[in-house]
């Protein structure tokens, strides 16, 4: 009877320190958009959890050739971010991990003003409700630049106005 | 009551008699009269369509949003609060011509006035709420917006000009001396009004820092000097005109001195303008571009360009004819010179002050504006509202100010008196 | 003469029927809530009939102790236009005859940033950004110190206690003297009915700001009153995709606005002029 208790409270304890740690976590967590993933890539154990690792570094030639790495590609690559157990898991420097939904963590560790900012709500983009308790959305940053390729395409614009003297369709 | 039945008759009387006074002249009043109605109705037509549709059948659009219209409206506040400015001083100082001139000053004041209301009747794009500006019974942002005092200005001072020349009118219709004591503190106001008027005008453009242009300290001076030129222009090619079709004697040696006047208030205008020229084309900050568009044309836009040279030519001529004595004292070059400086403050009032205030636009843009046949067939239409409005007024006042139209009483001995 | 001619026009004309039902309606700040809740059914009635949709018409007063702040990050706009169409959308705006648009994108050369004159408005590239240019869009600054309030003859437009300068549609005489009174082109004039496609509609209004207009009636960027009444972001915040544009609560000193005003360098759109703008510029490269 003693020895079951010990293991209820053991249990009890044990799992409050799982909700103090997610805790945390969620504390920390900001209202992001889930992460912009090429559909069906996740999670990418269903592939890598099989596969042997390969810590050269490398070009891809077999599977994920359609990215090309422009962002710090001379002192970076995919194994400096992704980490090479967990896939499904980013790798800050410290080696801790993070997910997916966290990766603003990742970019600000290089990227530091632009996430002060961006926690802050004026680097970046938001969208919803700003005050009150309706639903806001905030982007990750991985939303507008591509983790891989960060810098903006060029983009159509929208049509100019009509000119004055266009009586047609008046102005 | 019997008093106020016998008031009725007399009026409904008088009322009739000028019906058959009017509707009575030469052919050339015909042919005057029934061309100006053409006009006004083919302009009133032209309106509706406006009314309809909205102000898109206009020229006017988001850069350039006051045009024709108001470019008139500036012009006529300018003419009527100069025909005031003048006549009412002649008569004060007992100056050689008599008190004839007041009333048909003054007629005219009203009816320039009324014009220019009518034009910014025209302009409004709801006229059907133009309640909302009535205080107490709208919402008139008074003391704040110099509409507002705009509105309060030109109805004050149309009312003064039908009050006094309708007292006045009275009186000597029917043969009674006119009580000098009651009336003529009203004319005197009537004065001061005047300049008010066009001070507020030129106070409504004066106030706004976003166009450059027109936030200039000289703007209501200007705008003096400029009305005192063009009302009293048009005052001396219409009297010319009343001596000839009536019995008024109006002398020569009046419109000499009208003349003089106008000289004077040209060289005023001539040198404020100097003014602000150098203030422009000196300092030469960006600024400048309303004006570089209007004398030299601004990134190949130079629509006004012409207008406003032939605008400068005609007014500089003008000052000349009026200042050497020969030319003034003659009728042929005085009357030339009157028709140059109407056309030439018409335009440099007009529509070469109001359209640079928009060109270029607080972003930078330019739009050249041009009236379309809308706007010019409804500012046709309102001149001749105007003119005829006058010409009808002036068939009934002369008249009674020569005697000739006078009570039923008087009308027996005036024939008797001209059948011996 | 001049009440007389105002009466008989609206029985001449064609859209006779809405003019005079409106002839005689109230400004809305002397309206009691009983008057604006007549007013309200009247209005979704006709938009009912007219575009087939239910219209949800907000009177939502102010939010007490906000005054909203606008920041808008010069380094990142692109030029694409987004938020411009966002706006038209959003707010019900004419797409032609004529064409409003409440925000306008000004194309700069690089070095020039306060002589507009320099500016072009009809940039149709094929991509944008441009090398060599910047992009600065210009709306509605919600003065403090407006000068369209100032010179309105009507009292037809006021500032809200939270900043927002407001129209009564209804009230406005179409005289257009704050359009020349507006240093930065804020304010775009009904020349004609608007034209609206029935299938773009947007029905969640608010009657001081997206409310479908009529004819020779001012308008011009209220901040998205209808859904900054909510605590929702302005269409065109949402709308940009570089994050360019920054909404807030000047009075909140932790919202997004304050932030930027306190750690940015900040600058507002002529400024000598003394409108003191709650339009907030800044940049970073």
């Amino acid at each position: 009877m003693k020895k079951k208790i010990k293991a209820i409270a053991l249990g009890i304890f044990l799992m409050g320190f799982c909700f103090t740690s997610s805790a945390n976590g969620a504390a920390e967590e900001f209202p992001v958009a889930p992460p912009p993933m090429t559909e069906g890539m996740f999670p990418c154990s269903s592939c890598h959890a099989s596969m042997e690792t390969n810590r050269k570094k490398r070009e891809l030639k077999e599977e994920h050739t359609q990215i090309k790495l422009h962002h710090a590609e001379t002192m970076r690559w995919c194994l400096d971010c992704h980490d090479i157990k967990n896939r499904d898991k980013l790798r800050l420097y410290n080696g801790e991990l993070i997910k997916f939904t966290e990766s603003y963590k990742l970019c600000g560790e290089c990227h530091g003003p632009q996430y002060g900012d961006w926690r802050a709500g004026i680097h970046g983009k938001r969208t919803g409700y700003f005050m009150g308790s309706g639903k806001r959305t905030y982007f990750l940053c991985a939303h507008c630049h591509d983790p891989h390729e960060p810098k903006f395409k060029p983009i159509k614009p929208e049509p100019p106005p009509f000119p004055p003297t266009d009586r047609k369709h008046g102005n | 009551m019997e008093k106020i039945r016998k008031i009725w008759n007399e009026t409904w009387h008088f009322y009739k008699r000028t019906l058959i006074l009017v509707a009575t002249g030469s052919k050339l009043y015909y042919a005057w009269c029934f061309s100006l109605l053409a006009i006004i109705i083919a302009g009133f037509l032209f309106y509706m369509r406006q009314h309809d549709v909205g102000l898109i059948a206009t020229n006017m659009n988001d850069q350039v949003s006051w045009g024709l219209y108001i470019a008139n409206f500036t012009y006529l506040v300018g003419a009527a609060a100069a025909a005031v400015l003048l006549v009412v001083p002649s008569y004060v100082y007992h100056f050689k011509p008599i008190k004839e001139i007041v009333v048909l000053g003054e007629l005219f004041a009203a009816s320039s006035v009324m014009m220019a209301v009518l034009f910014v009747m025209v302009d409004l794009g709801r006229l059907d709420r133009f309640w909302h500006m009535l205080p107490f019974i709208g919402s008139m942002n008074f003391p704040e917006s110099l509409l507002a005092w705009d509105v309060i200005a030109l109805n004050g001072y149309l009312l003064l000009n039908i009050f006094i020349p309708v007292y006045l009118l009275v009186k000597f219709y029917y043969r009674k001396k006119p009580n000098w004591k009651f009336i003529l503190p009203f004319i005197l106001l009537s004065v001061p009004w005047a300049v008010g008027i066009h001070t507020v005008t030129a106070f409504l453009y004066n106030g706004l820092p976003a166009r450059p242009f027109w936030n200039a300290s000289i703007l209501a001076p200007r705008f003096l000097a400029s009305a005192f030129c063009s009302g009293p222009s048009i005052i001396i090619l219409i009297f010319q005109i009343i001596r000839k079709v009536s019995d008024v004697k109006l002398e020569d040696e009046a419109l000499f001195k009208v003349a003089e006047l106008i000289a004077y208030a040209m060289f005023l205008n001539l040198f404020l303008l100097g003014s602000e020229f150098f203030k422009e084309y000196y300092s030469h900050t960006v600024h400048m571009a309303p004006v570089e568009y209007l004398f030299q044309g601004l990134h190949g836009h130079n629509l006004l360009v012409p207008w406003i040279w032939a605008a400068m030519t005609m007014n500089v001529i003008a000052f000349i004819i009026f200042l050497i004595p020969q030319t003034r004292k003659r009728l042929t070059t005085l009357n030339l010179g009157c028709i140059f400086i109407i056309i030439g403050v018409w335009i440099e009032k007009g529509p070469g002050f109001v359209i640079p205030g928009f060109v270029p636009d607080p972003l930078g843009e330019i739009f050249e504006y041009i009236p379309n046949l809308l706007e010019l067939m409804v500012s046709f239409g309102i001149w001749a509202l105007g003119l005829l409005v006058f010409t009808l007024l002036m068939k009934v006042a002369i008249p009674i100010e020569t005697g000739e139209f006078t009570h039923t009483e008087f009308q027996k001995e005036l024939i008797t008196s001209r059948s011996h | 003469m001049t009440a007389l001619a105002g009466l008989s026009l609206p029985l001449l004309s064609s859209c006779a029927k809405e003019e005079t039902e409106d002839f005689l309606q109230k400004h809305f700040r002397e309206m009691t809530s009983e008057e604006k809740k007549q007013m309200i059914a009247k209005l979704e009635q006709r938009y009912l009939q007219k575009y087939g949709r239910e219209f949800q018409i907000s009177t939502k007063e102010a939010i007490p102790d906000t005054l909203w702040g606008y920041g808008l990050e010069l380094s990142r706009c692109i030029g694409c236009r987004r938020c411009v169409y966002a706006c038209v959308k959003e707010n019900n705006q004419s797409r032609h005859d004529p064409q409003l648009q409440w925000i306008r994108v000004l194309r700069l050369k690089r070095g020039n940033l306060i002589n507009l004159e320099n500016s072009d408005h009809y940039y149709n590239p094929d991509t944008v950004p441009e090398k060599g240019f910047i992009y600065l869009p210009v709306q509605c600054q919600q003065c403090q110190n407006p000068p369209c309030v100032k010179v309105c003859p009507v009292h037809a437009t006021w500032q809200e206690p939270d900043g927002i300068v407001a129209v009564d549609y209804n009230w406005c005489i179409g005289c257009r003297y704050c359009i020349a009174a507006c240093p930065y082109k804020g304010r775009v004039f009904n020349w004609s009915e608007p034209n609206i496609p029935k299938e773009e509609v947007n029905p969640s209004v608010h009657y001081l700001g997206n409310r479908p207009r009529m004819k020779c009636a001012v308008e011009k960027c209220t901040f998205c009153i209808q859904r900054v009444r909510d605590g929702r972001y302005p269409a065109c915040v949402e709308a940009c995709p570089t994050g360019t544009r920054k909404f807030g609560n000047l009075l909140d000193p932790n919202s997004e606005i304050r932030y930027i005003i306190d750690r940015k360098r900040v600058f507002r759109l002529k400024e000598d002029l003394n409108t003191e703008s709650k339009f907030y510029y800044f940049f970073e490269a």
